[in-house]
């Protein structure tokens, strides 16, 4: 039965299993009704984009529910759960009030770029949803250099906060724009080179044909590139601003960053960006290293597209585990981190990368012989560098700290009052 | 859902650039460009010019997807929009004189010159080349495979030139902001 009911509706636009059947079909009754050989790309662009664009939509109402719930379980709360079953009607609720809200401006912001800051802050998310494959033949814009497109829309985040900060005119917001920033030239040095490495070894930027590579040699990229994926990680919490490195809006040194200022639906659209950028993280994960709408014999029985989703809510849920067991760390140590650990394990990740590449194109063996040794080697760099990395360069574990971290040599001055409590004290002694 | 609309002309026969949409296109971007470039010199407000200016990064992207080298384009939005412009704003936030107005200068002779100057090499370069359209060439050829192959294979000497080259300028800029062990508590 239910065989027979899948050869009835395979090839046709309700199989759900290749949503491109749709476009297809549209295809089918434009070449049949003789229109324009053009009017098919119009329209299936239309389509995917009006795919994309409800699917943000829904990914910023639902992930805030399941945000709060998960962190409240992991840290024994309830979280929401008085609106609807199982608090699910709280996000909409919220949206509600966010909209109600009155959208408060300072008298010395400078307009115009306080309006479009919010605007600009969301729409790079969103396009970066266009070049994801969704299944197999279901990319919106499938890009030769889609690996360098992700880098290049993500990179605009950064003049977003930056206008933010700045026209707020207030001197928290400005010092969390800064904070952001520093973050993410810093991190974006280790992602580019973790994504070196996938891009080196698949031999394409093509996200699609990444996910083939993948499915050609039927391994997940996180098992040639375990360092890669710790790094890709790492650097993009960073970069998203969640809290194991939220400095931007760190709510006890510096307000609320650079969304300070922000009121209504403006601060309503940073706070939906969030979510959509840790969305996008989560896709791009999966995309590069587990497989995308690939996965061994269940793509064939299951619609890729949904595997897809799958696996982008199963890497999401380990961004909201970091974000609710990992406590928030200080500016210095999260720019050192990228620096001298982060940066110099995706270069010896590189070098590694490119003498296998070179091996394998020059020596001719199989891919059957070098790929399980490419596991082994890349693993055991990965255990040995992170675990030489924490002896050699962490700092000793001490219950009561007696130096600054990671800058050991900087003399931090005692504030006045302190040193001149001190001097009173010392004084009737001496 | 189906590849991009450019990918249907690959026939070879037309060229890509006398495409109605490809000119409606050019001619909005460079507008936009030219606009953008004409609000840098002419805005007050510093941070604004920043802004304009990356916005005139990211027309003149437009500008090389309209060429068919998307490989271009997207490294243009990336190190101009991306990081250029983030860095001009760093400069901006950290010049003391600079605060909210674009005040009267004395160099603007001399810039008026230079950049005439620029213009007249641009305008003599265009007037020089031998503008022959590649009429083969179909929407999106990968790029970016035949730019490695010619980084790493006829042009490696220059490449690695520059290589060194930023290498130097990095140095310099750390052992020129590196303050004195001397007067490190000064």
């Amino acid at each position: 039965m239910m065989l027979s009911l899948l050869t009835i509706i395979t090839g046709y636009w309700f199989d759900i299993r290749d949503l491109s059947n749709l476009s297809r079909k549209i295809e089918e009754l434009i070449g049949d009704a003789g229109g324009p050989g053009w009017l098919i790309f119009v329209l299936s662009g239309l389509l995917g984009a009006i795919g994309i664009v409800s699917f943000v939509g829904g990914v910023a109402v639902i992930n805030i529910w399941v945000e709060r719930r998960v962190v409240g379980r992991m840290q024994s709360r309830l979280g929401p759960n008085r609106l609807g079953p199982f608090g699910l009607l709280q996000p909409v609720a919220d949206a509600i009030k966010l909209m109600q809200k009155e959208v408060l401006q300072p008298a010395t912001a400078s307009g115009l770029i306080f309006t479009l800051a919010p605007i600009m802050f969301t729409v790079p998310g969103i396009w970066l949803m266009a070049v994801l494959p969704w299944g197999r033949n279901m990319t919106l814009a499938s890009l030769d250099s889609g690996v360098l497109f992700l880098l290049a829309a993500s990179s605009l985040g950064a003049l977003a906060v930056f206008m933010a900060g700045y026209s707020s005119n207030n001197k928290y917001a400005l010092f969390g724009s800064m904070r952001v920033i520093a973050m993410l030239v810093s991190y974006e040095i280790p992602i580019v080179m973790a994504l070196l490495g996938v891009v080196l070894f698949t031999g394409t930027m093509d996200l699609g044909g990444i996910v083939l590579f993948q499915e050609k040699y039927r391994v997940f990229m996180v098992m040639l590139q375990p360092l890669p994926f710790f790094i890709y990680f790492i650097s993009v919490s960073a970069e998203l601003n969640r809290t194991p490195a939220d400095i931007a809006e760190a709510e006890s040194e510096i307000v609320g960053g650079y969304h300070t200022e922000y009121s209504g639906m403006k601060f309503g659209l940073f706070y939906a960006a969030e979510l959509i950028n840790a969305v996008v993280a989560s896709a791009i994960i999966s995309t590069l290293f587990l497989g995308g709408w690939w996965m061994y014999k269940l793509d064939e029985l299951v619609p890729g597209w949904m595997i897809y989703i799958g696996k982008i809510y199963g890497v999401y849920f380990l961004f909201v585990w970091t974000r609710g067991t990992l406590p928030r760390f200080r500016i210095d140590q999260l720019l050192a981190f990228a620096w001298k650990w982060m940066t110099p394990m995706a270069i010896l990740n590189l070098v590694l990368v490119a003498a296998e590449v070179l091996t394998w194109q020059e020596s001719g063996w199989s891919a059957g012989l070098l790929l399980p040794a490419y596991i082994i080697i890349n693993n055991a760099l990965a255990v040995v560098t992170i675990y030489g990395f924490m002896t050699l360069l962490a700092p000793k574990f001490q219950r009561f700290p007696t130096r600054l971290r990671f800058y050991p040599t900087i003399d931090v001055p005692s504030l006045p009052a302190v040193a001149a409590a001190d001097a009173a004290s010392a004084g009737p002694r001496a | 859902m189906r590849p991009a609309p450019g990918r249907a002309h690959d026939d070879g026969e037309q060229s890509l650039i006398d495409d109605t949409g490809i000119v409606v296109a050019f001619y909005i971007l460079a507008a936009t460009t030219v606009v953008c470039a004409l609000m840098v010199a002419f805005v007050r407000e510093l941070i604004q010019a920043v802004l304009f200016l990356a916005l005139t990064f990211v027309g003149v992207a437009g500008i090389y997807i309209v060429l068919s080298a998307d490989f271009v384009a997207v490294v243009q939005v990336l190190i101009y929009a991306g990081a250029v412009a983030v860095l001009m704003t760093f400069a901006v936030m950290l010049t003391p004189a600079a605060d909210r107005r674009n005040s009267e200068t004395p160099f603007w002779g001399p810039a008026l010159v230079l950049s005439g100057l620029v213009l007249a090499v641009i305008v003599f370069v265009a007037y020089d080349t031998s503008w022959h359209l590649d009429k083969g060439r179909g929407a999106f050829p990968a790029t970016a495979a035949s730019l490695g192959e010619a980084f790493l294979k006829p042009y490696v000497v220059p490449f690695e030139v520059a290589s060194v080259l930023l290498m130097t300028a990095m140095i310099g800029a750390i052992v020129l902001t590196k303050e004195d062990e001397g007067d490190s508590d000064a």
